[in-house]
């Protein structure tokens, strides 16, 4: 995984920990500081903790292009080991919201006839994605099968 | 199929006066049955039938017996809601009419076309080789017409579902006839196959499963409670609240009835035939090979009878929804063990629940499962991957090595502490969902590895999706 998506993921996380720290200044100075503190060490923690977590779990992603499937680890705290035979791709998609993009990063995402396929490969380089996304199409329509 | 249409072109001119061709479409294409219209707009003729009789008691009690009437009916007369009513009835039965106008369907090669849509045109072509399922649908106003609904079920996106509504019912036998046939391989014109009984329900023993249900027992421990409650209280008032969902309970209990009554399973060389229901009925047609999973519950209320339910994933059917999943996903509703696992023999082919045992889940598993450890089984026969679980009521899923969309081995935090892991093979949506709980994290590995290399060597064995042609 491409280390940028640790910087983008440590950013939606202080953007939403800067807001309860704002809410923490404004309940300090209008209400009681106690309340107050208390929010603003949530958030300082909160962002520590959270640091630490998305540095491990952004590390824990891997993937492997297989001879006959695509094999996607990841996860910290709920470890996942996600196999999907190239014959069963039914199509694939790339994604990416505008942060993500800003930092010229896309997300794969593959799907399967069972909803329960959770294989998704948050962030890649976008011309590696794009080109990820065209290699599995294209392995999945030479191996094709029915259901 | 061009070469055909070309034909049909050049000889238009010489076509007789009188007679018309749609150019844009084939002359195959054919519409559906011309009573759509009516059965289309059948249920705005209920409400407005329903409601007229409201408005007309009203008024009768308001002239006869000089009641007030309180009710929205107010100001208006009879024959103001008569012409409301007569509007809304004409505009159902002109979309009705338009809707029949524009929907065509018609076998061209491989492919069934749909063309329908009045503003919005819509063709569909539905490819007959990845067909999964062809049922035949009749509501209760479709028996007393006389028509049919035929749907096909086709792999690939949620609502692939493709239903053409309504077709005369020798029609639509015929139909699904060559649509199974053309699937197949075979000849279009290839006769209906016939078939042979497997099972039939009995409505005695379906009425005993429905009442020994779960949501029974609520129904009958609630029932208790307040009788209690008022004998010693003795106001009553408390109950009204709950009456809503008691409702609900019992609507569910009689609908599992409903649906499943006269449920009978035949076999035939075009796959599995399954016919129920009282009021609208189903049948269902599944080719062989289309079973993605199936799963036999053992409910502990029916354990003193020795009764049990098998369940079917099939896709297409997939619906997140138990209603729809009771109207589709079962292939056995109630019956005796042997019958139900002698049928998921039939079903699945090569299947030998009586062989070899699964192995149990590893002793330390008895952290996460304190009751019921004993019975996780779960382990890899020759062709199919089969789980056990459950203490009270049981459950054995089961599943072709062919059949996973993808594996998955997953670990969660208490998991890790006992070094266990759970084994995931992923269906097509449906009831049944097929996991080995909590194994010994590295047997677990071991197990994923196993299973990779035996979806692979079953699916580069499998049958072609045209089951009735040699492999190529």
């Amino acid at each position: 995984m491409s280390p940028a998506l640790r910087t983008v993921r440590l950013i939606t996380l202080g953007a939403t920990l800067a807001v309860v720290a704002i809410i923490g200044l404004a309940v300090g100075f209008l209400v009681s500081w106690r309340v107050g503190v208390v929010l603003l060490a949530v958030a300082v923690l909160g962002f520590a903790w959270g640091a630490v977590l998305i540095g491990r779990q952004v590390a824990s992603w891997g993937f492997d292009i297989g001879s006959d499937a695509l094999t996607i680890r990841h996860g910290v705290t709920f470890r996942e080991l996600v196999v999907v035979p190239y014959a069963r791709i039914q199509y694939v998609d790339v994604q990416a919201g505008p942060l993500i993009r800003k930092f010229g990063l896309a997300g794969v995402q593959l799907h399967t006839a069972s909803a329960a396929t959770d294989a998704a490969i948050p962030g890649l380089p976008a011309a590696e994605a794009a080109g990820l996304r065209d290699q599995l199409a294209r392995l999945g329509e030479t191996r094709s099968v029915g259901l | 199929m061009s070469e055909h249409v070309g034909r049909e072109a050049g000889e238009i001119a010489a076509l007789p006066a009188g007679v018309t061709v749609d150019l844009q479409g084939d002359t195959s294409m054919r519409r559906l049955h011309p009573l759509t219209p009516v059965l289309r707009s059948w249920v705005v003729l209920a409400a407005g039938i329903g409601f007229l009789s409201t408005q007309l008691t009203n008024i009768v009690q308001g002239e006869v017996f000089g009641f007030d009437d309180g009710g929205g009916g107010g100001g208006l007369s009879i024959p103001v809601w008569a012409v409301l009513f007569g509007g809304a009835l004409i505009a159902a039965l002109a979309y009705g009419y338009l809707y029949w106008r524009f929907t065509k369907y018609g076998i061209q090669g491989e492919v069934l076309r749909i063309d329908t849509g009045v503003l919005f045109r819509q063709s569909r072509q539905v490819a007959l080789d990845r067909l999964q399922a062809v049922d035949i649908v009749r509501p209760l106003v479709a028996r007393l017409a006389g028509v049919a609904e035929l749907r096909l079920e086709v792999a690939g996106g949620g609502s692939s579902e493709a239903p053409l509504a309504y077709l005369s019912l020798p029609h639509a036998h015929q139909l699904r006839a060559e649509l199974l046939a053309r699937a197949a391989g075979l000849d279009a014109a290839t006769p209906e196959a016939p078939e042979r009984p497997l099972v039939r329900v009995p409505t005695g023993q379906l009425l005993l499963a429905s009442l020994l249900s779960g949501s029974t027992i609520t129904l009958l421990v609630f029932g208790v409670a307040v009788a209690i409650t008022i004998t010693v209280t003795g106001q009553a008032e408390f109950v009204v609240p709950f009456i809503p969902a008691l409702f609900g309970t019992a609507i569910a209990t009689v609908r599992r009835f409903v649906v499943n009554y006269a449920f009978t399973v035949a076999e035939s060389p075009d796959g599995l035939r399954i016919r129920k229901g009282l009021l609208d009925t189903r049948s269902q047609t599944v080719p062989p090979g289309r079973v993605q999973a199936a799963r036999v519950t053992h409910p502990f209320l029916w354990r003193p009878a020795g009764l049990v339910r098998v369940d079917l994933n099939v896709a297409g059917y997939a619906s997140a929804n138990d209603n729809e999943n009771e109207k589709t996903s079962v292939l056995l509703p109630v019956g005796p063990a042997d019958v139900a696992y002698d049928l998921l023999h039939r079903v699945l082919p090569g299947l030998d629940l009586a062989g070899s045992a699964p192995e149990p889940a590893p002793r330390r598993a008895r952290g996460l499962r304190p009751v019921g450890w004993r019975r996780l089984r779960a382990g890899a026969q020759a062709t199919f991957f089969v789980a056990e679980e459950g203490w009270l009521g049981r459950h054995v899923v089961v599943m072709p090595h062919a059949k996973p969309q993808s594996m998955r081995l997953t670990q969660g935090p208490a998991q890790r502490r006992l070094q266990l892991a759970t084994v995931h093979l992923d269906s097509t949506s449906g009831p049944v969902a097929v996991a080995a709980v909590h194994r010994d994290q590295y047997a677990a590995r071991v197990m994923l590895d196993a299973e990779i290399e035996l979806e692979r060597a079953a699916r580069v064995a499998a049958a072609p999706d045209r089951w009735a042609l040699p492999a190529e």
